[in-house]
């Protein structure tokens, strides 16, 4: 066996001497790719395609939520396929609220941070080839193309009151078995067990390659904290994806094969559904934001010029936000009816997450603190994050009290807080991660001019939309209505101006982004300076088809900051 | 009599039609007897399947749910009173929680304003920390980077100072929910809200089981009698005031959710479950609430609203609509409140009408 693959390896390694940089033909190339960094280009095409269809979808909703009662939702009823009556038109609203929560979640974030920047830039960091298992990862990537497709299919097909599943992203039954009926729901169930097969496989890849193939010398200790962000990330969905794996199975038998897994009238229960999606839904919060959490640390240490403060507490707490986010679950079910004593220690549980997101924060800050920062656009996209995810943090140590949650749960105070931290930390670091590497991954530069320009329309354009949402849930304004009563119009017609300025702002990002490829500059290998340490930079922008065939080493002197200078005193 | 019990399932006009004819037929008092008739003459009809209330809806149907004729229906005995204005509903740009009518409300509004506080100067601590970072550090004003990297008494202090603060919300916190568990004493009135796909039906079984159905009112209905659209309501769960209640939720359909941002409550109402929370209302109003647990189409058109009454006028409600008062006369139960209701055998059928949702009605009435 041993003999074989070293066989095959030398043959292999005989072409790659004759072309160094070979790339196989167009469709060899994009269709049944091998290549880590061309599959992560392939998630950053997907994501950001997905990303502007639920981005569309929010501004559907922004635009009816902007005044009382029902604008637009008999057009989409008709447009989609449905009959404009009543039922149907609202019918739509739930289509929509689920299309954009499921695609945001399974087809934009985690495709962009784990797929994307994960599979670009995790071999980068830890100077590997490629993956462990680049077949996998090919099939990873479509089988999450193909969830996709599966769930933009039920937007066509019957789902009970009108076409598409209108479930919410949660999918609870009995709403989801008995209450909706048609083909629709079965779709978009479908649909979560594909992209779920698809991201389990890309979690094994991770931990295999993170294990196995970091560069002599590199140990757990001195991985880049992107790294450690996507181990820990991976370990996360290795552990909670099967559980929505069976829970959405346990549906699909339920509303297919007469089983009663959440029915009471066969023994079952609803509240197990939620027991079991959330076991995986809340530790997806943290997959969606831990990666984000290692790009801000790189940026911030890039652009202070000085490595990340309390590197070990930094990697140590994304550990323990992974291992508490796996006990808090129920923090999601406080008005289902829990008992005194676990609704007491899911609020307790819940409240010890903000230590170790605290830790960070602050480790955040003083890792600029006495530094010679640059305002450079990933820099600006990374306090931006910093500022954001604490107002979204605070919000959260609000919510985790599960006796004030009373008045807020279900509310937009919940949906403020959630995007506070996801569209506003998840998306703002990836903002920040995709200017930081673009250059690296296009071998072109942006505009430095324009990403700023971006980011101050996202910024206030976010703020507009979200920050009057908690205003609108203490209030009392429920989640997933598509009308509202006549108090809650002033700051939903705020709300919605928010949406247009950061529509505007997206503009301004896809002419950054034709400029880039029609006219960008051409960019160094090690174009942040030197601030920029990790392995990434030795190599050429856009890097080499086949990268590190001859394997960097990391030496004695090189700290978990610095895998590239020369030999000199250690400095951490 | 439990007349909703016999709608579930049913296509909406029918109901509507029905409900609206029934109320019209009994302007006054409509005793038990009156509505057992009326029951008898809807009750063959139930075989509809819930594919049908789900498919077979137009527009016009659509605008029955609040049918004008149904809630003409008045009583010399009661009167629906008129809400006051910001008082148990939401106001125009208001940024902060309704002002709070029940003492779990009152004492949460309270740890509320204190987590603002925490909230508002956790913020303004990173705001400041980082706008003194950029200010100071920035690559003009400190051209050499520092080297250090760790500092394990700030880091000591960071992970303490932080967990300090949440042992300080952990008290008051974990105090609120163990007051919101309290059980209600035993003679407390039970009240059992059902919700419906996409109604809610209340209950009182305590005073002759009688079930109230409430339907969201239209725009131009609720204008006309002065409440606010889209939680106006035609029949109101009405509760006595200053006493505790014994709030139970379950669900027919799928899951609903009882809130009332105005009381502090909020109760999820599970299909084949039975929760219960106590509730008590200082002081006598209207208090508006909407459904919050998505449960399809009119998810948004199912409002809330309590009126809390004095006690006389509670129990003169309460005759009003056939139920019977405690102490006054043999209620006709003797079922204990606390026990599951019991399932009609039709339902309990895998596949038949309604089966993954048990009807929620007391038989025995």
């Amino acid at each position: 066996m041993a003999t074989t693959a070293d066989s095959f390896q030398a043959h292999h390694e005989d072409h790659a001497h004759d072309h160094a940089d070979h790339k196989p033909g167009f469709f060899a190339r994009w269709f049944m790719s091998t290549n880590h960094k061309d599959i992560g280009t392939l998630y950053l095409i997907f994501a950001i395609v997905a990303g502007i269809v639920g981005g569309a979808i929010s501004g559907i909703m922004r635009a009816e939520l902007h005044e009382p009662g029902i604008q637009y939702l008999q057009f989409w009823a008709e447009f989609m396929g449905g009959t404009p009556d009543f039922d149907t038109s609202l019918h739509m609203w739930n289509v929509f609220i689920t299309a954009h929560g499921l695609i945001m979640v399974f087809f934009m974030v985690m495709p962009a941070m784990i797929g994307g920047f994960g599979n670009w830039f995790v071999p980068l960091m830890i100077g590997a080839p490629d993956m462990a298992f680049p077949r996998m990862n090919n099939i990873s990537f479509w089988l999450t193309v193909a969830g996709f497709v599966s769930l933009l299919f039920s937007l066509f097909v019957p789902g009970g009151t009108g076409p598409g599943a209108g479930v919410g992203w949660t999918v609870y039954a009995p709403l989801s078995t008995s209450g909706s009926q048609g083909p629709a729901v079965d779709f978009a169930i479908f649909s979560l067990h594909l992209a779920g097969a698809g991201s389990i496989l890309g979690a094994t890849n991770f931990i295999t390659t993170i294990f196995n193939m970091r560069a002599p010398g590199m140990t757990l200790h001195k991985m880049p904290l992107f790294v450690w962000s996507v181990l820990v990330t991976a370990f996360l969905l290795l552990l909670a994806l099967p559980v929505l794996a069976a829970a959405i199975t346990m549906l699909i038998t339920d509303r297919n094969f007469g089983t009663t897994f959440f029915d009471p009238a066969g023994g079952g229960d609803p509240v197990l559904y939620q027991h079991l999606f959330w076991f995986f839904g809340h530790p997806e919060v943290y997959i969606m934001i831990l990666p984000g959490f290692g790009m801000i640390s790189q940026i911030v240490a890039t652009f202070s010029r000085k490595p990340v403060f309390g590197y070990l507490g930094m990697a140590y707490a994304m550990v323990a936000i992974g291992v508490v986010g796996f006990v808090v679950w129920a923090h999601h079910m406080y008005t289902v009816g829990l008992d005194v004593n676990t609704k007491m220690y899911f609020t307790a549980a819940t409240m010890v997450i903000a230590v170790p997101t605290g830790v960070k924060i602050f480790s955040w800050i003083a890792t600029m603190w006495g530094g010679s920062i640059e305002f450079k656009s990933p820099m600006v996209w990374a306090l931006g994050f910093i500022f954001l995810f604490t107002v979204g943090g605070v919000t959260g140590v609000y919510l985790a009290n599960g006796g004030v949650d009373d008045v807020v749960h279900d509310t937009y105070f919940v949906v403020a807080h959630f995007h506070y931290v996801l569209s506003m930390g998840a998306v703002f670091s990836m903002f920040a991660g995709f200017y930081y590497w673009f250059p690296k991954m296009s071998g072109r530069w942006h505009s430095e001019l324009l990403a700023h320009l971006h980011f101050w329309g996202f910024f206030i354009g976010v703020n507009v939309i979200f920050f009057p949402q908690h205003f609108l849930g203490w209030q009392g304004m429920p989640r997933r209505y598509p009308d509202y009563a006549e108090a809650y119009a002033y700051w939903n017609e705020i709300s919605s101006y928010g949406y247009y300025i950061m529509a505007a702002s997206m503009v301004i990002f896809f002419v950054n982004l034709a400029y880039a490829f029609t006219a960008g500059r051409r960019a160094e290998d090690n174009y942040w300076g030197e601030g920029a340490t990790t392995l990434e930079w030795t190599l050429s922008s856009p890097p080499p088809f086949h990268q590190f065939s001859e394997l960097p080493v990391i030496e004695e002197h090189h700290s978990h900051h610095d895998h590239i200078s020369d030999p000199r005193p250690a400095t951490a | 009599m439990n007349f909703p019990g016999f709608f579930k399932g049913l296509n909406r006009t029918f109901a509507s039609l029905a409900m609206a004819g029934m109320l019209a037929a009994a302007p006054q008092a409509v005793t038990a007897q009156e509505a057992l008739t009326q029951d008898d003459l809807v009750a063959p009809v139930p075989e509809a399947t819930p594919a049908q209330a789900l498919d077979g809806v137009d527009p016009a149907q659509a605008a029955d749910v609040a049918d004008p004729d149904a809630v003409a229906a008045g009583s010399d005995a009661y009167t629906p009173m008129a809400p006051t204005e910001g008082k148990g509903m939401p106001v125009q740009g208001g940024w902060d929680v309704q002002p709070q009518f029940s003492p779990t409300g009152e004492y949460a509004s309270g740890l509320h304003v204190g987590l603002i506080w925490v909230m508002v100067a956790i913020s303004l601590f990173v705001l400041a920390l980082m706008l003194y970072v950029v200010i100071r550090f920035r690559k003009k004003a400190n051209p050499v980077p520092s080297k250090t990297s760790h500092n394990t008494t700030i880091e000591v202090i960071w992970t303490v100072v932080p967990a300090l603060i949440l042992l300080g919300i952990a008290i008051p916190s974990i105090t609120l929910i163990a007051k919101q568990y309290e059980t209600p004493p035993k003679d407390a009135i039970t009240v059992k809200a059902i919700g419906y796909q996409w109604y809610w039906g209340y209950a009182y079984p305590d005073n002759g089981d009688f079930e109230i159905v409430s339907n969201m009112l239209d725009d131009a209905e609720a204008r006309e009698r002065g409440e606010p659209y889209q939680l106006a309501v035609d029949n109101r769960m009405v509760v006595p005031v200053g006493v505790p209640i014994r709030l139970q939720t379950t669900a027919a359909d799928v899951i609903h959710s009882f809130a009332v941002p105005s009381l502090w409550f909020k109760l999820d109402a599970v299909p084949g479950r039975l929760n219960e929370k106590m509730l008590t209302i200082n002081e006598p109003g209207v208090y508006y609430g909407q459904c919050s647990e998505l449960c399809g189409a009119r998810h948004g058109y199912m409002p809330i609203a309590i009126e809390a009454l004095p006690m006389d006028q509670f129990n003169a409600w309460v005759r009003a609509q056939g139920g019977t008062v405690a102490g006054e006369e043999d209620a006709g139960i003797d079922t204990d409140p606390s026990l599951p209701p019991t399932q009609e055998p039709e339902s309990a059928v895998p596949g038949a009408p309604g089966a993954g949702a048990p009807p929620v009605e007391n038989p025995a009435a």
